[in-house]
């Protein structure tokens, strides 16, 4: 079996209130990584589109994009693990290459949130969760991951500031990436200044700043094989591992609260298949939708034991300049999170970085990255290892 | 013609907003009713579920009994909610939680009278049935 190679990255700017259809924003994303890789869209055999279910009222996307894009008459199909959708994309690409069904594959990843309201959005979130059982007592994402950090602060000592300085780093990156939607800057003093909207509660221990901004966006990555990848590309980024888990969507199912078992396992499968451990990872986008699920990242991704990824963030360890710099590009929390099209974001930060091509963010030489996206409260994880 | 046989919809009484209509384990409304928080177990092997179910995925088989969730267990986690989702706003302020009783553990809410301040992550509490201001029926967390 041959090498998978992505060849083209793009993303639409995430932004709010997207002034054009979903095929339309669909569109900026896919042009964006069909110009990087400098093929035409006769040149893709099969588009996968990926997004959360019922933001808008397009019943089966994937015909219509498919239309748009110009990707008629070859096969498509609408794939979605909520929030992980587009990296769980990859991998059914990889498998749909790698097995030789198709020489190239589009993974479009999109999301128009602002199709309904912002509490219309967050019952949508919370029926990502058990609607027989947990929705009827009012959940909502924030306060899910709220109870992650809540038990992560009372087992490790983790403290609210520790959160915040995550989100100070996410706007300091934030603010140099054209394609974020929050590109202002924050301070550690915003989360203690009651005057300030990043201190509002959302959902205990959590506060505004600690949580990302729902936005409409799109993203697509254009994965094909080892030949076609030699004799496109001048700089192809390899795949190098894939791994991929899932867990009870009921909080009464699991046994872990301090971490995500889906990372840990997608990690782990995703390490083996790369032959790489996580010392080797140069460059990182982890899923940050909120601060307490970047410090869990730290802990079940291995490049902090647990509890001690408050360690890595108080020492800027994950900045640019650090040990191992993670969410460079602003993550969730600054880029925004249309859900579907973020874990193509993720890809493209890292194909960007691995090329050296992420400018003003560039970590300095990075040889292999990684991509952590989690769909729902930690119900499905996907790990991606790429290399140059 | 005969008549329309009625649909059992109660599990349309469970929690503030209910999302699902019909269950296999509807009865788990009625025990409600009476004041009791019941889990599900397989006769063929023990495997003890809450929430309960009708099926059990090891047996592959639904020989399921009730069984009653009493005694204490330990509050794994908790967050307190500023806002809510469409239909649960008259509800606020309320806080969400998980108790481990060992062999399965109870996601609920806090009693209405517990504030979040009054626990803290291992806390011994208990589970009870509850009535909620518009009528339906939930469990929630009292203090042992």
């Amino acid at each position: 079996m041959g090498k998978v190679a992505i060849i083209g990255v793009g993303q639409s700017s995430f932004v709010r209130g997207y002034a054009g259809s979903i095929r339309e924003l669909a569109f900026e994303g896919f042009r964006e990584a069909v110009k990087d890789a400098g093929i035409t869209s006769k040149d893709i055999g099969a588009s996968i589109i990926c997004s959360a279910p019922e933001y808008d009222k397009q019943r089966s996307p994937a015909g219509v994009f498919a239309e748009y894009l110009g990707l008629v008459p070859q096969p498509t199909c609408y794939l979605e693990s909520l929030c992980s959708s587009s990296s769980m994309g990859l991998r059914m690409a990889y498998s749909l290459v790698a097995s030789g069904l198709h020489d190239s594959v589009a993974v479009i990843g999109f999301q128009k949130m602002s199709e309904i309201s912002s509490a219309e959005s967050q019952e949508r979130m919370g029926r990502g969760a058990d609607i027989q059982w947990e929705s009827p007592f009012g959940t909502m994402m924030p306060a899910y991951y709220a109870m992650y950090a809540q038990a992560h602060m009372a087992k490790y000592g983790t403290r609210p500031e520790d959160l915040a300085l995550i989100r100070v780093k996410a706007s300091t990156y934030g603010q140099i990436n054209e394609k974020a939607v929050y590109r202002k800057a924050v301070s550690l003093e915003m989360f203690s200044d009651p005057g300030s909207p990043m201190s509002g509660p959302v959902a205990s221990p959590l506060r505004v700043g600690d949580c990302c901004a729902n936005a409409d966006g799109s993203s697509c990555v254009i994965v094909t094989n080892e030949e076609k990848a030699r004799s496109l590309s001048k700089k192809p980024v390899w795949i190098l591992g894939l791994g991929a888990a899932s867990a009870p969507v009921n909080l009464a199912g699991r046994d872990l609260f301090t971490g995500l078992s889906v990372a840990r396992q997608a990690a782990d499968q995703a390490y083996k298949m790369a032959g790489v451990t996580p010392k080797d990872i140069d460059v990182a986008e982890v899923h940050d939708c909120f601060t307490i699920a970047e410090m869990m990242a730290y802990e079940d991704l291995g490049f902090a034991e647990a509890g001690q990824g408050k360690e890595l963030i108080r020492a800027k360890e994950t900045y640019k300049e650090g040990r191992i710099p993670v969410n460079v590009d602003g993550g969730l929390l600054s880029k925004g999170h249309p859900i579907g099209a973020t874990g193509g974001s993720q890809i493209r930060t890292i194909v960007l970085q691995l090329r050296g091509e992420a400018g003003a963010m560039q970590v300095k030489n990075p040889e292999i990255g990684l991509v952590h996206n989690i769909g729902g409260v930690g119900l499905y994880g996907n790990v991606s290892i790429l290399g140059r | 013609m005969a008549a329309k046989k009625e649909a059992d919809i109660r599990f349309s009484k469970f929690g503030t907003v209910s999302f699902t209509a019909i269950t296999k384990v509807n009865d788990f409304v009625d025990f409600l009713e009476q004041g009791k928080v019941m889990g599900s177990r397989c006769k063929d092997c023990g495997l003890m579920f809450f929430p309960p179910r009708a099926d059990c995925h090891k047996c592959l088989a639904g020989n399921m009994e009730w069984f009653e969730v009493t005694g204490k267990g330990k509050l794994v986690s908790y967050s307190s909610l500023a806002f809510a989702p469409i239909g649960f706003g008259d509800d606020l302020p309320y806080t969400i939680a998980l108790v481990d009783y060992g062999q399965y553990k109870v996601f609920a809410r806090l009693s209405p009278g517990l504030k979040p301040e009054d626990v803290s992550v291992g806390m011994e509490m208990k589970t009870v049935a509850n009535r909620l201001p518009n009528g339906q029926l939930n469990y929630v967390f009292e203090r042992v």
